[in-house]
């Protein structure tokens, strides 16, 4: 356990103005693969002191794995990184915040039934003869919240009895206790209100003023533009550009977050807008009124934490409804707001959940018990279930799909993502369901498997004489992927849903400024 | 199958016949004579009965710490229908009743309240208990002797093994059926390994975990039947801790704490190894703490084995 010795470094005399031209770190080259997915290609990142940079990207464009990198929790497969010209090569987070870098995520990590100050000094408390030296942890405690201007919160505070904003301030005390000399700061207003991040932007602006380099991660063009003093962009792994605040517009950012698209991922069999089969009227939480017709893939676009998954959990009854109504037209019976997921089934409408592995799938049990889960009905009378029929079954599906697996009683957990995602997708199929509810249908899986289900997903809309087609409701935040599938898109943007727009004629940018707030701003 | 995979399957068996071999040799041929297996099984009976229905609770992730009380709640009731002039028949349903009614309290408390099953039952152990004594006013209750006092006797009835030995195995029969081959069965196994999943696939979580805590404990009550049987009278102290060791059948048999894995047989050879040790330690003469280490060690073991082979899954 670290102890402190001496008083912080000071940090503002030392660091400011030296060798301001200097990028405090420097990233080169960085690569990273995970299995056959490519997660980072060769993308550069540099810092100066006394700067705020703005890494933007869509989701799963790699701004991740890039701070993973920085903050020792990932290593690089190639590339070089430094810190003030010197080699750097964290093995352990706790090495990379030795160094001097600290990362504020969205979730807080601070322990809520101990007080600020023990938060603020937490694994580098001050001892005596292995004592706890409380006066001085008081005093480095304090003079942290002092740096940041924030003196009026009370050490011995509990953090749990604290506002989401406060309790944001301590965790960047803390990064400043331990002297950190870069500071993260991922989605750092995702959960404030609008007079906190105007002071969360006041301390940005104070730290980056002490000579602070600092990375703000955020979503929201319109803050980046507000605080930051440098724009890197990435996209699939990639640098997409990027420059100085003052020479780069909205627009342009939003267009190198988008790039170019890739048409021939996404098959498009003639589609035959049929009879309407889900009916979702002011439904709250959401504000959402759509109709959904037999042969046709409406999709919704917007950012982590618009509500986007919420307004499908409340759909399949998963979630309350506070108001309004979803009505699924084939059922013959009255959907009702106290509708379970079990009602749903009932009425032939599947899920398909955005987390496979905390909810999607049970890991622990076979591949047949996954797969038909929802119907076991069908493999024996009155509550028995023949484990022979339901194998034969899952062999079905695991031949129709192209589900790489040893077997249908192999364990769920042992096979790939891709082949992860297309058994929780074949359990939608093995109920014949009318209606498909997609939350992320192809997050995290290889591109292989993802050409694989956007052919399915085509397939079970196209227009077909000897059955119904099938009719789908899909969430995404790969717009690439929406605006290929889809026939309508509507944006999803802080909890609200837009209007359905047909999709001929809607550019992946349109939709990016809307789900971004641009639209809403400028 | 690889050396891996077979101790995988039959890692259970495995031990059962190393703990057999290691008191074969100490003690000699006639640990296995069927006098002794029959003692063994008897000793075995109580706890296995209760086992089955920990098998399903533990199964779907959950935990019930009252099956001791429950067993002897069972025993008073018995004791009491029995004195109170009514037939065998009607005191051992009323025994295997009063478990099913815990059992439901059990699941109720658990879906409605929202609290762990850990807490809840913990709660209901000692109130079934205080009830159970309350019951029968702090004593034994002395019951007029019926058939229920042979059902663990050997040779009673010109039976090939006592009646009660065959009750625990009709009912684990049923109860590998239920859970390899019913719906419910599934659904229990799909509650304990994800039991978001469950609810996302429309398994009615709370209606499965009310049934299946009332059934555990109605189990509990059976093996209050037989705990009756042994001591021919209604004793509210009686089986105390016993949970534990019918926790513990269950997680040598392959059960796992955190849900999704457990089997009927595998629970029966891990209430079977327990009772190898207990008689095996007596028979050669081997003092009580010595019985308790090696119980303990087997239980750490079994589990030691269960995370190294979830670590490698």
């Amino acid at each position: 356990m670290a102890e402190v010795t001496g008083p912080p470094k000071p940090l503002a005399k030392a660091e400011a103005g030296h060798d301001a031209e200097k990028p405090r770190f420097e990233m080169r080259g960085i690569r990273r693969a995970f299995g056959a997915t490519v997660a980072l290609d060769g993308v550069d990142l540099s810092v100066r002191a006394g700067e705020v940079c703005a890494l933007v990207g869509q989701n799963g464009a790699g701004k991740s794995t890039l701070m993973a990198i920085l903050a020792g929790a990932l290593t690089p497969g190639a590339g070089t990184m430094t810190m003030d010209g010197r080699p750097f090569a964290p093995r352990s987070p706790l090495d990379a915040r030795r160094a001097g870098v600290a990362m504020i995520y969205q979730e807080l990590s601070l322990a809520p039934h101990l007080s600020v100050m023990e938060n603020i000094l937490l694994g580098m408390e001050p001892a005596r003869f292995g004592l706890l030296d409380w006066g001085r942890t008081r005093e480095v405690a304090a003079r942290a919240l002092a740096q940041l201007g924030h003196d009026e919160i009370d050490l011995a505070a509990r953090v749990e009895t604290l506002s989401v904003a406060a309790q944001q301030l301590v965790e960047i005390a803390r990064a400043i206790a331990v002297g950190c000399r870069v500071l993260v700061l991922d989605e750092p207003t995702s959960s404030l209100g609008r007079e906190d991040v105007a002071r969360l932007f006041d301390l940005v602006r104070r730290l980056k003023a002490q000579g602070h380099a600092i990375v703000y991660i955020s979503h929201f063009i319109e803050e980046v533009t507000t605080i930051a003093d440098r724009v890197v962009v990435l996209r699939d792994g990639r640098n997409a550009g990027g420059g100085d605040i003052a020479t780069t517009t909205p627009d342009a950012i939003v267009a190198m977050m988008v790039g170019r698209q890739m048409d021939d991922l996404f098959p498009r069999s003639p589609r035959r807008r049929g009879d309407a089969i889900l009916d979702v009227d002011r439904l709250e939480p959401g504000a959402a009124t759509f109709t959904l017709h037999r042969g046709e893939i409406l999709g919704i676009a917007g950012l982590i934490g618009a509500g986007r998954t919420r307004l499908l959990r409340t759909i399949f009854g998963l979630a309350p409804v506070r108001s309004g109504l979803v009505r699924v037209a084939t059922f013959s019976g009255a959907s009702s707001p106290s509708d379970r997921p079990s009602d749903r089934w009932n009425q032939r409408v599947g899920l398909l959940s955005e987390d496979r592995k905390a909810e999607g799938l049970a890991l622990g049990l076979s591949v047949a018990d996954n797969l038909t889960l929802t119907r076991l009905e069908a493999f024996g009378p009155a509550g028995f279930v023949s484990p022979t029929r339901q194998r034969a079954a899952a062999s079905g599906w695991i031949g129709t799909l192209d589900i790489r697996c040893a077997g249908a009683g192999q364990t769920a957990g042992e096979l790939s993502g891709g082949n992860q995602q297309k058994v929780a997708l074949a359990r939608l199929l093995h109920h014949d369901v009318d209606v498909l509810i997609l939350d992320e249908p192809t997050r995290g899986i290889d591109v292989a498997s993802k050409a694989q289900i956007y052919a399915l997903i085509d397939a079970l809309v196209a227009d077909a004489p000897d059955r119904p087609a099938k009719a789908v409701l899909v969430v995404s935040s790969y717009l690439p992927e929406l605006v290929g599938l889809c026939d309508r898109i509507a944006v999803m943007h802080r909890g609200t849903l837009g209007v359905p727009r047909d999709v001929s004629g809607l550019t992946e940018r349109d939709l990016m400024m809307d789900a971004t707030g641009v639209a809403h701003t400028a | 199958m690889t050396a891996r995979a077979l101790v995988d399957r039959g890692g259970t068996l495995i031990g059962l016949a190393l703990v057999a071999a290691i008191f074969g040799s100490l003690i000699g041929a006639q640990f296995f004579a069927p006098g002794n297996l029959e003692l063994m099984a008897r000793q075995t009976a109580i706890v296995g009965m209760a086992a089955l229905g920990m098998t399903m609770v533990i199964v779907a992730g959950g935990i019930d710490l009252s099956v001791g009380s429950v067993i002897a709640l069972s025993t008073v009731v018995i004791a009491l229908l029995l004195k109170g002039d009514h037939g065998p028949w009607v005191a051992a349903l009323g025994g295997i009743g009063a478990g099913a009614i815990c059992g439901l309290a059990n699941g109720l408390l658990i879906t409605r309240l929202r609290v762990v099953p850990f807490i809840v039952t913990l709660g209901t152990m000692l109130i079934v208990r205080g009830a159970a004594k309350g019951l029968a006013d702090e004593r034994r209750i002395e019951a007029p002797t019926t058939w229920l006092n042979d059902l663990l006797r050997s040779g009673a009835g010109g039976t090939w093994l006592p009646a009660g030995i065959w009750l625990v195995v009709v009912l684990a029969l049923v109860m590998g059926g239920v859970l390899g081959y019913t719906r419910f069965g599934r659904h229990l196994f799909a509650i304990g390994s994800n039991e978001r999943m469950a609810r996302l696939c429309g398994v009615r979580v709370e209606r499965r975990k009310g049934a299946m805590y009332a059934a555990a404990a109605a189990c509990a009550g059976a093996a209050g039947l037989l705990q009756f049987s042994k001591l021919s009278v209604g004793d509210p102290t009686v089986a105390s801790g016993l949970e534990l060791d019918v926790i513990a059948a269950v997680i040598i048999g392959g059960g796992s704490l955190s849900g999704g894995r457990g089997t009927v047989a595998g629970t029966l050879v891990g209430a079977t190894i327990m009772t190898l040790i207990q008689i095996g330690c007596s028979q050669r003469g081997l003092p009580n703490w010595v019985q308790q280490i090696v119980t303990g060690g087997i239980i750490v073991a079994a589990v030691a084995l269960d995370r190294v082979r979830s670590a490698r899954s």
